[in-house]
């Protein structure tokens, strides 16, 4: 499809289910690759127009892993958390045969920076920066609070599940990482087992997937992976030392400390487990080291010869001091 | 034997005129690009002056403690597998320096500015 005739279909789309929409502009494409594109534009209404953003699988592309909960889940989840109080986008649309855009949805767009730097740095942000961690904390209450008889068909995936497949995707790529075995083992020794409780779980819950103002997380972003099980993978993933940013004495996404963050869950009604959390903090920066090697793999097998790719290839090695600083410490 | 300047000098020479002459003259996408391109420079200029000394450190221990020869890859192989089965652990002896100094050794190649890495670097 042109991109004039996908703008063409958006309109059509967008007339049908926006009441008083005469059309769309500014249509931009802000991401994608062959399978999963966003876009933003603005939807003209004589009322007011509406910024709204499209996340679509074209037409003919499935989901792209197996591990993806799928574009019409994404919505649906969006849409319980923001009932639920959660800040969220508004979902204005979930895509039907009938707009013949493929599978996804149409969100208001959320205002704000996801950019870790900036959020970590700028002015615009010290007041909010202080605040940011026991509101996270409350955010994740929030969502794993969300009734499981709503949710819709979603994976459950327990700890034991994960140390397999973590294990099974670092033996796949055929290069020894001594400290990733390390990881490999301790998770296996410390594993807590089938939480008593399972709720819906964001799944990754990081910088990036935040819209952040100077009021403090505006919305959670991309529920791509979404899943069934202990709530305490979303706290210990949010405090991987990769989503510090340099800020390393914050754990909590290099904005606060684990306190605050355990403060704000359990003042919503959540209740906190460390050493949960320490555990999957540790399943957490084995995961995005193994992601990374992953990224090395895909540069040097795919069609995405980038350099970005083949950097990323080599921040794995980050993750293997931070695994030392958790399970081997020196001081 | 190859003739001089050798490809470490070569290389930094060429991520120093991209980083002093053409970064200031471009913004946006490429901007971004390019210091991505610049960094695999310098990552690369640091590998080639540094790995050879930890590359045979690193052999050297990894004999040490597995009590045979090998390539690194092979070692590092049987290293990994001894830890899977629990037959090596954080208590042998020599285990944890040997997993600390090697990965100390990527990071100096990898990301020395990683704040991680600088911490431990300030603590040594």
């Amino acid at each position: 499809m042109s991109q004039a005739a996908f703008v063409d279909a958006l309109a059509r789309s967008v007339r049908r289910w926006c009441a008083g929409a005469t059309g769309i502009r500014a249509a931009a494409q802000l991401s994608g690759g062959a399978s999963q594109e966003t876009w933003s534009f603005v939807i003209e209404r004589p009322d007011g127009d509406i910024a709204a953003i499209l996340r679509r699988s074209p037409p003919g592309y499935g989901s792209v892993s197996g591990r993806a909960a799928g574009l019409d889940v994404e919505a649906e989840l969006m849409r319980l958390a923001y009932e639920a109080g959660v800040p969220s986008p508004q979902v204005l649309h979930v895509l039907t045969e009938a707009d013949a855009l493929g599978a996804g949805f149409v969100m208001r767009r959320v205002d704000g920076e996801t950019i870790p730097r900036k959020i970590l740095r700028d002015d615009e942000f010290a007041d909010a920066r202080p605040k940011l961690a026991r509101q996270i904390g409350t955010i994740l209450a929030g969502l794993h609070g969300i009734d499981s008889a709503a949710l819709p068909p979603l994976r459950t995936i327990s700890s034991t599940e994960e140390i397999g497949l973590l294990r099974d995707d670092y033996r796949s790529m055929g290069w020894p990482r001594p400290v990733f075995e390390l990881a490999l083992r301790w998770l296996s020794q410390n594993d807590p087992g089938v939480s008593k409780a399972v709720t819906l779980v964001h799944g990754d819950f990081r910088h990036g997937n935040l819209i952040i103002g100077a009021d403090g997380v505006r919305a959670v972003l991309d529920w791509e992976l979404a899943h069934r099980g202990d709530p305490m993978e979303d706290l210990g993933w949010i405090c991987v030392n990769s989503w510090r940013f340099g800020e390393i004495d914050k754990p909590v996404g290099g904005l606060g400390s684990r306190e605050d963050m355990f403060a704000g869950y359990e003042a919503a009604g959540g209740t906190v487990d460390p050493d949960r959390v320490k555990f999957w903090e540790v399943m957490g920066t084995l995961r995005w080291g193994i992601m990374c090697c992953g990224m090395m793999q895909r540069f040097r097998q795919g069609p995405d010869h980038s350099m970005e790719r083949a950097m990323i290839g080599r921040r794995s090695s980050e993750t293997e001091i931070d695994l030392l600083r958790l399970l081997a410490p020196r001081s | 034997m190859q003739d001089e300047p050798r490809p470490d000098e070569l290389i930094k020479a060429v991520a120093d005129f991209l980083r002093d002459q053409i970064a200031p003259q471009i913004s946006g996408h490429a901007a971004f690009k390019l210091r991505v391109g610049i960094n695999a420079l310098d990552l690369v200029t640091r590998q080639l002056t540094l790995s050879a000394d930890s590359d045979a450190e690193e052999l050297a221990s990894l004999k040490t403690l597995l009590g045979k020869d090998g390539t690194l890859v092979d070692l590092n192989s049987d290293l990994a597998e001894r830890i899977a089965s629990g037959a090596v652990d954080l208590s042998t002896p020599g285990v944890k320096d040997h997993l600390w100094r090697t990965t100390l050794a990527k990071l100096a190649v990898d990301q020395p500015n990683y704040a991680s890495y600088r911490r431990e670097m300030e603590q040594k």
